[in-house]
């Protein structure tokens, strides 16, 4: 590299800053609201019950958390592979990553039956559950992140930032795969106990991270009155790209081969035909509005940021639909209790379970994105995020 | 036909003995006269003459821990199962302090009865399905804190002291068995704590079989005179329940899934 | 700064000396009612009943023993207040120590805090506690069938 970034300030506009605050705050009102609500009266004022016992805090949870892995992939492509121009968004990125880690933590916390043993948890693990290897990723996923964004800022430490940067990929790797594998080890649900959730789940992370990525620093760009540089903006839409046609392609990877299976047959039914809302949420949410209108929207952006922030916006809500369809859609279908026989009882058996979600679920995975949103406004006010791309420099390398 | 004929006798190894390991104590001392009667002081129960309840000669010394050596096992004889019947149902609720369901998607169910239909054949049956207390069970994997686990004595719980209400288990198990408890709640059985924010499922009345009892469920069958359900120690040979499951044939419900079950089925 | 330190200081110091104000806080109401001894010493269950409960907890959980002395049920059988028949309450024997203490403990969310005789409906008494109640003459009133 011919010369280390250089970051700016943001603009102070305090009208506004005041204004967005208020904003991120209002929303995680109304989620602490809520939270006090479940917590209080027991989560029979949710729309969650004994057969959906996974509802929209989830969808938002996971998503957030699988997004907050990803988007830590635009500082690796900077340090793991050395490519000056995403170097130069690291930091942005360790914040975003770390911000959107915590939100989707706080939903999750919050939405806890006992969340007042949250220390229980902390201290008592089950090494076989890849649920707890999932929160053992997590806290350490904030200690490496936080060390890499000290490594970055801190110029006496920038020596190390990249092998902080290794451990950081291989650590986030590793939390991703851990997470899809939440899903991928149940053998219980025709939906789930798949070896490729894991990759899936990784390559979603790329999508949906690089997505908020594009979307965050679009905004930064917009409030300082800068312009991104369109060679910048042309690689990273063309990856973006990369991503959603290779989230399209493991998606129909997995269907394509369930097909296959006669005893995963009835599930796929369910899914890609006649699942009512599912249905709707997998084909219009997940593959078109999450897959096929974004790419559209890149392969004919030209030079336009707009376009490109509005395909990742499309990638963001088509990422909370597949979340919804993988999350809540594996719980309606019924479990195959005695396969070739019709079941029925008065505990849901045998049918597609409902599920209607209340306002205080949705304001609590707000609440989520709330958080990391004040979490990173607060810093890129208070710290130096902005990339000040030195464009002379960076002529040279690729 | 021959299962009339077996209906008509009562032989010791049809009717549900609930802990067997008695080995032929022969003659009834003073203990086991007054056993017999406060045996039959509990709860207005009306067995078979010669039909003992309770076994306190084999019963688990109250100070020592379980062991390996007992594995609890239940069978379910899906032909005396009968479609409207819910005896087993409601015995569970009043001995584990679980309220009437009136919301029954989140009432804890901890026993609930199935009525099966064959897709091909139309052969209907009805079976009571609870948890299957697996050998490997998907719901002490998965739990992030351990407190699902299994006992020595294979006995599946949750312990709801470290129990933090994320439901992963819940997800995890094939059989639907475990509920969350939704609601707060101030009537709880003394002998069955439970409160709002933990998972919970059947324990096999866990309570009761520790002390030498037996599950609710299957007393209220047999007190109902069904005698449908079968409980009792499947690595004693001797024991009814073993012997039962060497005549005829039963099987595991998702046997695919060789998670090994205590709980098995006859006539599906 | 340096007024925002000195108000905080003020603030508690002032918080401080009102709450050592006697009378502010009530007193635990420590009634006890049954006669006898404590399955421990006094000093030994003020310091330690949390310990020997928690202990107790996970023996009998994962081990199955269900022993008297340091069973939660055994405890408010004993400790019960004669009138609410509850350990719970503004005076009951649990909660007013831990009102006092500031203590929430969670226990009471999942345990009856009941006294067995004040229950309608329960589960049938163990055989054992038939016998230890028949062969010690306790007249079988805190057993009832």
């Amino acid at each position: 590299m011919a010369s280390a970034p250089t970051y700016v300030e943001t603009q102070s506009r305090p009208g506004a800053f005041w204004g967005l605050l208020v904003l991120g705050g209002l929303f995680m009102l109304a989620a602490f609201a809520a939270f006090l609500h479940f917590e209080h009266s027991g989560h029979v004022v949710t729309g969650m019950d004994n057969q959906i016992v996974w509802g929209m805090p989830h969808v938002f949870a996971v998503f957030l958390i699988v997004a907050a892995s990803g988007v830590l992939n635009v500082a690796s492509i900077g340090s793991v592979f050395g490519k000056p121009v995403y170097k130069a968004r690291a930091p942005l990125s360790g914040l975003l990553a770390l911000a959107m880690m915590a939100g989707g933590l706080a939903v999750l916390a919050a939405d806890l039956g006992r969340p007042d043993r949250l220390i229980v948890a902390m201290t008592h693990f089950n090494f076989k559950s890849i649920f707890a290897l999932n929160m053992m990723f997590y806290s350490g996923f904030f200690a490496i992140v936080a060390a890499y964004l000290v490594t970055m800022m801190d110029r006496s430490l920038n020596k190390y930032s990249k092998i902080v940067g290794f451990l950081a990929f291989f650590w986030r790797l590793a939390l991703t795969t851990a997470t899809g594998s939440i899903f991928g080890f149940l053998i219980a649900r025709t939906a789930y106990g798949s070896a490729l959730m894991a990759p899936m789940f990784i390559i979603y992370s790329f999508a949906y991270g690089l997505a908020a990525f594009l979307i965050v620093q679009g905004s930064m760009y917009a409030w300082n009155n800068l312009k991104l540089d369109e060679g910048i903006l042309a690689r990273m839409k063309n990856l973006l790209a990369v991503f959603v046609g290779a989230s399209l392609y493991f998606t129909a990877v997995m269907h394509l081969t369930s097909l296959y299976f006669a005893r995963q047959i009835d599930y796929e039914r369910f899914l890609l035909l006649d699942g009512g809302v599912y249905t709707a949420a997998f084909w219009l949410g997940q593959v078109l509005v999450g897959g096929i209108l974004p790419l559209g929207l890149i392969f004919t952006a030209g030079n336009s940021q707009k376009q490109v922030i509005a395909a990742s916006v499309l990638v963001v809500l088509g990422g909370l639909a597949q979340m919804f369809v993988t999350i809540v859609g594996g719980q309606a279908f019924p479990l195959e209790i005695f396969p070739g026989y019709a079941i029925s009882s008065g505990f849901q058996d045998g049918i597609v379970n409902s599920y209607s979600p209340v306002l205080g679920e949705f304001a609590l995975g707000f609440g989520g994105i709330a958080l990391a949103f004040l979490i990173t406004v607060i810093a890129v006010r208070v710290l130096r995020f902005l990339p000040q791309d030195d464009f002379a420099a960076l002529k040279i390398d690729d | 036909m021959s299962e009339s004929m077996e209906r008509a006798q009562p032989a010791n190894d049809r009717h549900p003995l609930p802990r067997e390991g008695d080995r032929g104590e022969g003659h009834p001392t003073s203990r086991r006269g007054f056993l017999a009667t406060s045996a039959a002081a509990l709860a207005g129960l009306t067995l078979a003459p010669g039909i003992r309840l309770v076994e306190i000669a084999a019963a688990k010394p109250d100070n020592e821990p379980v062991t390996a050596k007992v594995r609890w096992g239940m069978l379910i004889d899906t032909t005396r199962c009968q479609s409207g019947c819910t005896e087993c149902v409601s015995a569970c609720g009043k001995e584990n302090g679980l309220s009437e369901v009136t919301k029954p998607r989140t009432d804890a169910q901890w026993i609930r009865k199935i009525d099966l239909k064959d897709l091909k054949t139309g052969h209907a049956l009805s079976l009571p399905m609870m948890c299957q207390h697996c050998a490997h069970p998907p719901c002490v994997d998965v739990c992030p804190t351990g407190a699902s686990f299994k006992r020595a004595d294979g006995i599946v719980l949750v312990d709801r002291h470290i129990c933090i209400g994320c439901r992963y288990c819940m997800m995890a198990c094939p059989y639907k068995a475990r509920s969350f408890v939704h609601e707060p709640h101030t009537d709880q059985n003394p002998e069955v704590p439970r409160g709002q924010g933990c998972v919970e499922s059947c324990t096999l009345c866990v309570h009761r079989v520790d002390r030498g009892g037996t599950p609710a469920c299957v007393e209220a069958c047999a007190a109902a005179g069904h005698n449908a359900m079968l409980f009792g120690d499947l690595n004693d040979a001797e024991s009814a329940i073993s012997k039962r499951i060497r005549e005829v044939k039963t099987t595991q419900v998702r046997a695919d899934l060789k998670l090994d079950l205590g709980v098995r089925y006859e006539g599906i | 700064m340096k007024s925002l330190a000195i108000a905080v200081l003020w603030g508690l110091t002032f918080a401080a000396a009102h709450a050592a104000e006697p009378g502010r806080t009530p007193l635990p109401a420590i009634a006890i009612e049954k006669p006898g001894q404590c399955v421990e010493p006094k000093d030994v269950m003020r310091r330690d009943h949390m310990k020997l409960l928690k202990h107790q907890r996970d023996k009998t959980m994962h081990e199955g023993i269900r022993t008297k002395p340091h069973s939660l049920n055994e405890c408010v059988s004993c400790h019960a207040s004669q009138k609410t028949g509850t350990v719970l309450g503004a005076e009951g024997f649990c909660q007013s120590c831990h009102d006092y203490a500031a203590v929430k403990p969670d226990c009471w969310d999942c345990h009856q805090p009941k006294a067995k005789p004040a229950l309608q409906s329960q589960s049938g008494p163990s055989n054992r506690d038939l016998l230890d109640a028949m062969q010690r003459g306790r007249g079988g009133q805190e057993v009832k069938p």
